[in-house]
């Protein structure tokens, strides 16, 4: 399993000086570049901020109130079946169906668990293999008018899952 | 559909807040909760504007470019029905490669493009056709390099280590992406 640790150190540099040195092979003016990236990159994030804000506060409340782990025991009976940690399950619904709000119940479990917990690794490798299915398959097929989606659902929920259950396999295997 | 989750999400905890006697603390909840975004915004406004500046260099140079047309005869595979030279192919690749290198802002409209030419060979205007279905299942299974808006986070958190989950997330994403193709090749020949 050293190839995991291995991967994570040095894919992040190795993306580095591909795209750089590729850049000067064509000689283009990296930093310049860069520097108009950085600032459609700052743009993005400011566009997020109101979303995120708004679900942050959302989850924020949820949890105070004591709604999410009410919730979270009332589905413990299934993900004691599949073995998903029981604080993980909100999320890997809510992952279904929107992208800031899930945002918002990671963050929650960071910052109550912390993201180098069991529980904090397990959802950040799941949240790197699932997707918003329910919103992306509303806007795509949407923009496009079509209302009948055959075997999408099926498809997607059924990778979605397969990733769950590769997240935990994953997990297991490194950090227990 | 978030102005239904939202305000349900707020409401169910006013109720629950009622009910549990947390009436008081939900306040300070929303507050610092509110606060606490704009934190998080901070530590992604660097992360993120320092990968979209590599990428920029990707894009201007001509890797991109080049990536997406690597990846022709993989997806010409996949997607048997649309011929290879056909626009809806380009907007794929992009699409395809935008996912790949965590650019989330510049896969979507690259993907609508795709669904829209995907149209024009649609037989059945209200249904999906089969380049369709692969279509998505293959982009919601998500397969990516770096979340790097996952790492933006965990460093907000004070991870010790914020990209060890890089190896283990292209493990699994290269689990549900290739669940997702068998998943629909399958049904696609059982349906033949």
């Amino acid at each position: 399993m050293k190839i995991m640790i291995v991967l994570s150190e040095l894919m992040m540099p190795m993306i580095f000086v591909y795209i750089i040195a590729y850049g000067y092979s064509k000689k283009t003016d990296v930093y310049d570049t860069f520097v108009i990236g950085a600032q459609t990159g700052a743009k993005i994030v400011f566009k997020i901020m109101p979303t995120l804000i708004g679900l942050m506060v959302a989850v924020g409340m949820l949890r105070e109130s004591g709604a999410l782990d009410i919730f979270t025991k009332l589905l413990s009976p299934l993900t004691n079946i599949i073995g998903i940690p029981k604080e993980a399950v909100p999320l890997t619904f809510m992952r279904l169906v929107s992208s800031s709000a899930s945002t918002g119940i990671l963050l929650d479990i960071f910052k109550n668990h912390g993201p180098d917990s069991y529980i904090g690794r397990f959802v950040s490798v799941m949240m790197s293999c699932t997707e918003t299915v329910f919103y992306t398959m509303s806007i795509y097929f949407m923009s496009v008018g079509i209302k009948k989606t055959r075997y999408t659902l099926f498809g997607a929920l059924l990778s979605n899952f397969a990733g769950i259950i590769a997240s935990l396999w994953i997990c297991n295997l490194l950090w227990t | 559909m978030l102005n239904y989750l939202w305000g349900a999400m707020i409401l169910i905890s006013i109720v629950t807040a009622a009910f549990t006697g947390k009436m008081g603390s939900i306040t300070n909840a929303a507050v610092s909760s509110a606060k606490e975004a704009v934190t998080v915004c901070i530590t992604m406004l660097g992360i993120i504007s320092m990968w979209s500046g590599i990428m920029e260099i990707a894009e201007r140079s001509g890797l991109i470019k080049t990536l997406s047309e690597k990846m022709r005869p993989f997806l010409n595979n996949l997607f048997p029905d649309i011929p290879p030279d056909h626009k809806a192919m380009d907007y794929i690749a992009a699409n395809v490669i935008a996912n790949i290198l965590g650019l989330g802002w510049a896969s979507t409209p690259a993907g609508l493009k795709a669904m829209e030419h995907m149209q024009t060979l649609n037989k059945k205007k209200d249904t999906a056709s089969r380049s369709m279905c692969m279509f998505m299942v293959f982009n919601m299974s998500s397969l990516q390099l770096i979340s790097i808006n996952l790492i933006a986070y965990r460093t907000q958190y004070n991870s010790i280590n914020p990209s060890e989950i890089i190896g283990p997330g292209i493990f699994t994403t290269v689990v549900s992406t290739v669940v997702g193709i068998v998943t629909v090749k399958l049904i696609e020949t059982l349906k033949k």
